[in-house]
């Protein structure tokens, strides 16, 4: 990676506040907060109105800042790909320079505030998921191993860790709970992307799974992940003390895990049709478990408001 | 976005009003997240008092 401002077109324009705001990858940025939401919600002890929303504030920022310095890192393998050469790095509608101080300043900004406000147990997880994400996932797993997403999916996996943390300033079972159950969500989420963006990957070199390994072995994993997935996204329900979920997550839990298992399973045992095959499993997969993971952490949330 | 990336290709008028149409309204939103971030660290010390 050089420092050398990559464009299609010169950015002669000053930054637009959309592009940098794109940066911060918004869409993605909404289940980091609404996970790390749940878990500030879900945990057993209240903090200050105000005190949760710069929480989960910080974690937005802390979020867009790594999206950033991922984009900032990955700029000339996003130029190659389909699905990200319309981002403002590639497009040449923003410099590489303002991107990187932009996400400087999210990130150090965040963990700050974070600290200040709510607590610096909450700030140094918070810190370590930036780093986990910018330096250990984007710019030292990806390009190396196809298990990249399986190690890098830790990086997802903090925010509600960082919620209950924030909520209680103390590292308990149940927050670690949690981040197991997105780390084992995040290969088959990713590789069924994988599967049908796998030319996309190949063409820049990032080895994911089903461009080294190849699709067959993919959809085993998959399968393996969807059927570890299942008994873990139950396990809140079985925790000991005062910290353990209800029916109304145990029973959701169930429901949600069995149909990703069904997805998963129904991706495992095919093969592609040729290549203008439509993946269509696959895509459903991929959508599901989006929509999977906001169901699961709203399931948490509302079992802790409802008693039975 | 799409008149964005019209605006910003070459030869659609890279002029000096659109330079300060873009850093009017980035100012703006820096203004406004300033003053937003200025209202929060009073209501973060009044919370952290209470």
């Amino acid at each position: 990676m050089t420092d050398a401002p990559l464009t299609r077109t010169a950015p002669a324009l000053p930054a637009d506040w959309r592009d940098l705001f794109a940066l911060t990858k918004p869409r993605v940025m909404s289940l980091v907060i609404f996970t790390g939401l749940c878990g500030l919600i879900a945990a057993p002890e209240r903090i200050h109105p105000v005190l949760a929303f710069t929480a989960i504030l910080c974690i937005a920022m802390g979020a867009g800042g790594a999206a950033a310095l991922n984009q900032w890192w990955e700029a000339d393998l996003d130029a190659g790909m389909k699905r990200t050469a319309k981002r403002p790095l590639p497009q040449g509608r923003l410099d590489r320079t303002t991107a990187r101080d932009f996400a400087g300043v999210l990130c150090g900004a965040s963990v700050f505030l974070m600290g200040f406000a709510v607590g610096w147990l909450a700030a140094a997880i918070l810190a370590v998921s930036i780093v986990y994400y910018a330096v250990i996932y984007t710019i030292w797993l990806k390009p190396r191993t196809p298990q990249n997403i399986v190690i890098g999916g830790g990086a997802g996996a903090f925010p509600p860790l960082i919620g209950w943390v924030a909520a209680t300033g103390h590292v308990s079972a149940m927050p670690i709970v949690l981040f197991a159950i997105i780390f084992f969500w995040t290969p088959p989420h990713f590789w069924a992307l994988a599967l049908f963006v796998k030319s996309d990957y190949a063409k820049v070199g990032i080895p994911m799974m089903p461009v080294v390994a190849g699709e067959k072995s993919t959809r085993r994993q998959i399968l393996i992940y969807a059927v570890l997935l299942l008994p873990l996204s139950a396990l809140p329900w079985w925790l000991p003390g005062k910290e353990h979920s209800g029916a109304i997550y145990g029973i959701c839990a169930l429901v949600l895990s069995s149909l990703f298992l069904a997805l998963s399973a129904r991706v495992a045992f095919r093969e592609r049709q040729g290549p203008d095959d439509a993946m269509k499993p696959e895509k459903q997969l991929f959508a599901y478990s989006v929509i999977y993971l906001f169901a699961l952490f709203a399931a948490l949330v509302v079992d802790r408001f409802i008693v039975i | 976005m799409n008149n964005r990336n019209q605006r910003r290709s070459p030869g659609h008028g890279q002029d000096q009003q659109t330079i300060e149409q873009i850093r009017k309204s980035r100012n703006r939103v820096l203004a406004l997240g300033l003053a937003a971030f200025v209202i929060l660290v009073f209501f973060i010390s009044i919370a952290k008092m209470s």
